[in-house]
């Protein structure tokens, strides 16, 4: 075949690596040097700390090479070392969460809130509990409305930023980087039920400033 | 009694039914449920709003030049070994 297929293609290139290729080693950069860059700051949020993880994050990459087999995807394995070396970063720069498995655990299972407050919905006593008190309304989805400005973006950002660690992260890398839930558990080592509890949590604050916002908005 | 989700429910099991996650009984129930309640329709696509406003956050989409530079620096110090 003229065309390699991918694996063949990741594996021509840790060869090419192995062998001390430098063309091999920038296009493994280009390609996965700005997602590393974004998933350390996710966790470290300071753009000098992030750098400095992305940096001992490729030479740990290259001096643990011999050792990677293939069992994950290349992009897989890089991120898990960006993830432990952001973690250690972490706990130096004084963080409360170290983003260990065992405390994200202890975030999903501490903050626990409901999705939306109870009044939004009949109580127990009333002729239908737990149904609606009024529905809530379809958002406008015109190409001028204010679901589409960057103003949206912007407080989708601040909102997120504002998260708790481990609800932070994990919004992140599935919607803001379009991860799926096993790409996120494995990078996070997180179980799937964990990190989808973090993930709708995250989530359902998301939904309401963005109803908060577009129902306060006179258009 | 019935065992039909109600909408404060569905607004909990949101996360999982988009995940594919709930048992297929459940799973039925959520759709059922969505089929005939305007107020849970509208929810699930602000739900899935947000994840598609969530994907248009700005991403940083290369390294900073500087940061790319010191990295093939130390790669060219590696394999000097």
């Amino acid at each position: 075949m003229h065309a390699p297929e991918p694996p063949n293609s990741e594996a021509a290139l840790l060869a090419a690596l192995r062998r001390g290729d430098e063309n091999a080693f920038s296009a493994l950069v280009d390609a996965y040097g700005a997602v590393m860059h974004r998933v350390a700051l996710t966790f470290v949020r300071s753009n000098a700390v992030a750098d400095e993880v992305v940096q001992e994050a490729w030479l740990g990459a290259l001096r643990g090479l011999d050792g990677f087999e293939g069992r994950s995807a290349l992009k897989t394995w890089l991120l898990r070392i960006v993830a432990n070396i952001a973690r250690t970063h972490a706990v130096r720069e004084a963080r409360t969460v170290p983003f260990s498995a065992l405390e994200l655990t202890h975030e999903a299972r501490a903050d626990q809130g409901p999705a939306l407050p109870a009044d939004r919905f009949q109580g127990p006593d009333a002729q239908h509990p737990g149904r609606w008190v009024s529905f809530p309304t379809s958002w406008p989805t015109e190409p001028d409305s204010a679901l589409l400005s960057a103003e949206t973006r912007d407080l989708i950002a601040e909102t997120i930023a504002r998260l708790p660690d481990g609800q932070r992260v994990v919004i992140t890398l599935r919607d803001v980087e379009g991860w799926n839930s096993a790409e996120v558990c494995s990078v996070l080592d997180v179980t799937e039920n964990y990190q989808r509890v973090l993930l709708h949590r995250a989530r359902s604050k998301v939904r309401a400033a963005l109803e908060d916002y577009l129902t306060s908005e006179s258009p | 009694m019935n065992n039909e989700f109600s909408c404060q429910e569905m607004t909990e099991v949101v996360t999982n039914y988009l995940d594919d996650a709930l048992p297929p009984a459940e799973h039925q129930r959520y759709e059922r449920h969505v089929s005939y309640c305007a107020g849970c329709r509208a929810y699930l696509d602000q739900m899935r709003e947000t994840i598609r406003q969530a994907g248009m956050v700005a991403r940083e989409e290369s390294l900073p030049p500087a940061l790319r530079e010191r990295i093939v620096a130390q790669f060219r110090t590696w394999r000097r070994g």
